[in-house]
């Protein structure tokens, strides 16, 4: 009798604790339906996500122009960091020799420990002023944020890419060496294709970082609720829109920001799945 | 090239794992078309001495080696020497089965394909060939494009063999292909090779005894780095010369 049930409680104590964590999530996500569902009812799911007013004072709601800035940005930072943190990662996995190995890994993640708020400061100094003077328009715009962004996001794809290339069965890259490949033929036609699903993990991360950032990119973008024109033009995205406007907002103005907060909610959502759907398919190949 | 002539010869070649030496003093001469085993007790510097052959060993950082290894008659440190092409030329197969992740037929035909062959109907051609000279064609001719995860260890060994065969080497190398195999994708693979013989090269270092026995045409019995002793045919297993081989081969080193 005792001896069954000290057989089985480490499983019923890692199940406990694995079910609190989900539930404080199931809480997360109840509080903030409960709190902004009321006003998508009530202004209509079609006009909440595709309206293109958002006037508060004039009980006005459209979030459509952030849902683009969040995607916007987004796409950009992963256009720019994505290319470059996988080849960093390539070369620190492949090419690098040890020393300059163990000199880049403690370097990047410093990168990942700095804080958003002092990306974002770097960023209004050095990049807003460079876009204003060299390509135009206010420099608060789309591309500060993605440039910052994907200098953010490159902690995340570079350390999860390395650690899915290494961790490869040494047997690949020997296999490819043996059939007379040169080492970066085996790098990218053996090696990357079977780390491909970690290198998508890292990518799906990644994004996940940029469309939850919200300080560094307040400072960026400038903040204007209006379609873009251009990568030039600032603009507003859903995170930034709870964290400039939640100070001070009540009643009903309030409610929409957490119903911002659900779109958003959802708007990752569909990315991770879409994401998890293409490697789940490649992988069926 | 028929049998007989020598188709390796290793002259007093030692190998060094920075300070640890790994082979001392190895000097031997392969013939063309047998099956030589290359047997030993664990340690004893027998997959350093195949990966040298395909200079696989280069690629460990701060390795070192002396002497020298020639290829019908030329050294394969020769500067003008294309290290891919002498890995194309001189195959190797592993101990673990190590498909690449994708297909039965990328899998195969993915060496050709690296060396310049595009042309669909001659890969095809090359995939059968090879598949059927690895005793592998009856299993997998209905799922080529299936991934080559999805055969068993015995069958993925095989798909190795043919990886290797598609790409017309003249050597092969094997590197105890049968160690995690059931018996009867042993024999499979010594049929196989049994018939491979006639067209190349192989050097293999065997399971055990018993399989080196079955298979080979000559033997030689290696020591901590050191060859110990060369037989033709069945002299090394019937009259061993030295005792440390007739003690390993009585099972006395396990
Ligand atoms: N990459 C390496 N770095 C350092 N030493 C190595 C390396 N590979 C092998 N060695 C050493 O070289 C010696 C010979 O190893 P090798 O793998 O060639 O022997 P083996 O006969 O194939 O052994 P086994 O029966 O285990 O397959 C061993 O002492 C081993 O520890
Ligand atoms: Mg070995």
């Amino acid at each position: 009798m005792m001896r069954k049930f000290r057989e089985k409680l480490p499983g019923r104590i890692f199940f406990l604790l694995a079910l609190s964590s989900i539930s404080v999530l199931a809480l997360i996500t109840v509080f903030i339906v409960v709190q902004g569902a009321p006003i998508i009812a009530r202004v209509g799911v079609i006009d909440f996500v595709f309206g293109m007013s958002w006037a508060p004072s004039q009980g006005e709601y459209g979030i459509f122009p952030m849902i683009v800035g969040s995607l916007s940005v987004t796409l950009g930072a992963v256009v720019l960091g994505v290319p470059i943190g996988i080849c960093c990662s390539i070369f620190l996995a492949e090419f690098a020799p040890v020393r300059l190995r163990n000199l880049f890994r403690p370097a990047i993640q410093l990168l990942a420990g700095i804080p958003s708020v002092v990306y974002g400061l770097w960023g209004l100094i050095f990049i807003v002023p460079f876009i204003r003077n060299y390509m135009g328009g206010p420099g608060l715009s789309i591309l500060a944020g993605s440039v910052v962004l994907a200098i953010m996001i490159l902690p995340t794809v570079i350390s999860i890419s390395e650690v899915s290339i290494l961790a490869l069965p040494p047997a690949y890259k020997e296999g490819a060496l043996a059939l007379g490949m040169t080492h970066w033929q085996a790098i990218r036609s053996v090696q990357l294709p079977a780390a491909k699903s970690g290198i998508v993990a890292a990518v799906i991360l990644g994004i996940g970082r940029a469309i939850g950032e919200t300080m560094a990119v307040i400072m960026l973008l400038g903040n204007a609720v209006a379609l873009p024109s251009s990568i030039l033009d600032p603009i507003r995205t859903l995170t930034t829109n709870i964290g400039i406007e939640m100070g001070y907002a009540t009643g009903e103005h309030r409610e929409a920001l957490f119903a911002t907060g659900i779109v958003l909610f959802v708007v990752i959502m569909i990315l991770n799945s879409t994401a998890q759907t293409i490697v789940k398919r490649k992988k069926d190949q | 090239m028929k049998q007989g002539n020598t188709k390796i010869s290793i002259r007093d070649y030692q190998f060094f794992y920075g300070e640890k030496q790994a082979l001392f003093d190895i000097n031997l001469d392969i013939r063309a078309n047998e099956i030589l085993s290359v047997l030993g007790p664990a340690n004893s510097g027998i997959t350093t001495l195949l990966r040298s052959l395909n200079r696989l060993c280069d690629l460990i950082p701060k390795v070192r080696m002396q002497g020298d290894i020639l290829v019908d008659g030329e050294s394969i440190y020769a500067p003008h020497v294309v290290v891919t092409e002498l890995r194309r030329r001189l195959g190797m197969v592993f101990d673990v089965p190590s498909p690449l992740p994708m297909t039965i037929f990328d899998n195969i035909a993915f060496g050709p394909r690296l060396h310049g062959k595009k042309n669909r109907q001659r890969l095809a051609d090359t995939v059968e060939q090879s598949l059927r000279m690895a005793a592998l064609w009856e299993d997998v001719k209905d799922r080529l494009h299936m991934p080559a995860m999805s055969l068993s260890g015995g069958q993925q060994q095989r798909l190795c063999i043919a990886r290797v065969l598609a790409l017309q080497p003249e050597v092969i190398l094997l590197d105890r292909p049968c160690s995690g195999l059931d018996p009867i994708s042993t024999s499979k693979i010594e049929d196989s090779l049994q018939l491979l013989k006639k067209r190349f090269t192989i050097v293999i270092a065997p399971h055990n005894v018993q399989q080196a026995t079955r298979i080979s045409d000559s033997a030689a019995f290696m020591l901590m780095g050191r060859l110990i002793e060369v037989g033709v045919g069945d002299d090394l297993f019937a009259n061993p010369r030295d005792k440390r081989t007739s003690d390993y081969i009585t099972g006395r080193y396990g």
